[in-house]
C-alpha cells in the first residue's frame, strides 16, 4: 500500500488515449459477422463429409471464397479484441497478463493469415 | 483483481445469536455480518430478533432497533434516514440497498445484512470508501469555464437543463460501483458506474466548457471502457438512476468526436 494518496492512486498514469477505436472495431465486426456467419457456415457445412473435393469445389467458386475470406477476417480480429478485454478483465498478474495478450495477438493473426492463404490457395489452383 | 475464494481470515463464521426480546411482539430475525479490526477474529454473522411492534418498517430502523436495544457495538452509517445523504448503503438480502428507504417487507425470510460487496470492510457494515471517493474527484465534479465569469449567473435553457435530470440525482451512496463486476476485479483502475455517471453529468452540462478535456480524460481502455454494460448498477441503483446508459453516452460522444 506505502503512504500513496488515494487521489495519487486514482490518477495512475494518467488516460492511455486509447479504447475508442477498439471498442468501436468490436462494435463493426460483430456487425459485420451477423451475414457472414449466416453466409459462411451453410456452404461449408455442405461442404464438411465431403472430404478434399467438396471443398475445393465450394471455395473455387469466387463467392463463396470472398465470404470465407472476409468471414475469416472479421471473425480473427473480433476473437482477438474480445480475448484481450477477458484477459485484461481476468488476469491481473502481470507475469502471465504480458505473455497470455501476446499469445492472443499472435496466434489470431496466425490462424487468421492461415485461413485466408487456405482458401485463396483453392481459389487460385482451381 | 480475480480472486474466487476468501482468504483465511475473511472467512465467515456463524456468530453470536442474541437472545430475543421479550416485549411480546411479533418477531424478525436478522443475519448480520460482524467484523471488529481490534480482535484479531474472523468475521462472523450475528443472529439477532427484532420486535415488528417495537420498531419502525425499514431495514434501518430494525438496525437503529437493535443498536439501541440488543447490542451498542453493532457498527453501521446512517444519517438523513430518508435517502438522500447515501450514508447506509449496504447489501440487503443479497443486493445493495439503501437501508433507510428499504422496507423490510421487501424481503422474503431472514434479512441478511452485509457490507457493500468487495470493499475493504473498516468495521461490520462500513465499508472504506477512500478510493471510491477519490475516483469521484478525479473526474473533476464541478463547473469547468474559461469565459470570464458574468455578471450574475451561466445562464442554462430549460431545455438544457433537463438533459441533467436523472443525473444530479445521485448520492453517491456506492450501490452501483460495489454491485460492478467489473468494479470488482478492475476498481483499481476502472472509475466505475458512479464516478462515470457524474462524469457524464459535467460532460452534457451546457454551462460546461471543458468537455474537450472531459473526454481526453477518461478516453483509457480502463477508466472507461471496463464498462461491458452488465447493467447490475442500474439494476440496484436505490435513486433509480441509469449510470449504464450514460456511461453508453459517454462511449458514443468519444467514437462521435472521431467520425
Amino acid at each position: 500500500m506505502g503512504f500513496k494518496t488515494d487521489y495519487a492512486r486514482v490518477h495512475g498514469h494518467g488516460s492511455a488515449g486509447e479504447g475508442s477505436h477498439h471498442w468501436w472495431s468490436q462494435r463493426i465486426t460483430s456487425v459485420a459477422l451477423i451475414p457472414l456467419t449466416l453466409l459462411f457456415i451453410f456452404p461449408f457445412g455442405r461442404a464438411l463429409g465431403g472430404g478434399h473435393e467438396a471443398f475445393v469445389a465450394t471455395y473455387s467458386n469466387l463467392w463463396h471464397a470472398l465470404v470465407a475470406i472476409l468471414f475469416m477476417i472479421a471473425a480473427f480480429s473480433h476473437l482477438q479484441q474480445g480475448l484481450q478485454v477477458v484477459i485484461e478483465d481476468y488476469v491481473p498478474n502481470k507475469a502471465i497478463r504480458t505473455p497470455a495478450l501476446l499469445a492472443n495477438t499472435l496466434l489470431c493473426w496466425a490462424f487468421g493469415v492461415a485461413g485466408v492463404l487456405s482458401v485463396a490457395t483453392v481459389l487460385f489452383s482451381a | 483483481m480475480v480472486q474466487f475464494a476468501l482468504p483465511k481470515n475473511s472467512q465467515m463464521r456463524t456468530g453470536k445469536t442474541w437472545p430475543k426480546p421479550e416485549t411480546g411482539g411479533k418477531l424478525r430475525k436478522f443475519q448480520i455480518y460482524r467484523w471488529n479490526p481490534d480482535d484479531g477474529e474472523n468475521p462472523r454473522v450475528d443472529t439477532y430478533f427484532v420486535d415488528l411492534d417495537d420498531c419502525g418498517p425499514m431495514v434501518l430502523d430494525a438496525l437503529i432497533y437493535i443498536k439501541n436495544k440488543i447490542d451498542p457495538t453493532l457498527t453501521f452509517r446512517r444519517s438523513c434516514r430518508e435517502g438522500i445523504c447515501g450514508s447506509c448503503a449496504m447489501n440487503v438480502d443479497g443486493q445493495n440497498k439503501l437501508a433507510c428507504i428499504f422496507g423490510m417487507d421487501e424481503v422474503k425470510g431472514d434479512v441478511k445484512i452485509y457490507p457493500l460487496p468487495h470493499m475493504p470492510v473498516v468495521k461490520d457494515l462500513i465499508p472504506d470508501l477512500s478510493h471510491f471517493y477519490a475516483q469521484h474527484a478525479s473526474i473533476k465534479p464541478w463547473l469547468e469555464t474559461k469565459s470570464n465569469t458574468p455578471a450574475k449567473e451561466w445562464r442554462q435553457s430549460i431545455e438544457d437543463r433537463e438533459k441533467l435530470d436523472g443525473l444530479y440525482e445521485c448520492v453517491m451512496c456506492a450501490c452501483c460501483s460495489t454491485s460492478c463486476p467489473s468494479y470488482w476485479w478492475n476498481g483499481d483502475r476502472y472509475l466505475g458506474p458512479a464516478a462515470l455517471l457524474h462524469a457524464y453529468r459535467w460532460i452534457i452540462d451546457s454551462r460546461d466548457e471543458a468537455t474537450g478535456e472531459r473526454l481526453d480524460d477518461l478516453h483509457d481502455p480502463f477508466k472507461l471502457y471496463r464498462c461491458h454494460t452488465i447493467m447490475n448498477c442500474a439494476q440496484t441503483c436505490p435513486k433509480d438512476l441509469n449510470p449504464a446508459k450514460a456511461i453508453a453516452e459517454i462511449k458514443k460522444m468519444m467514437v462521435e468526436r472521431t467520425m
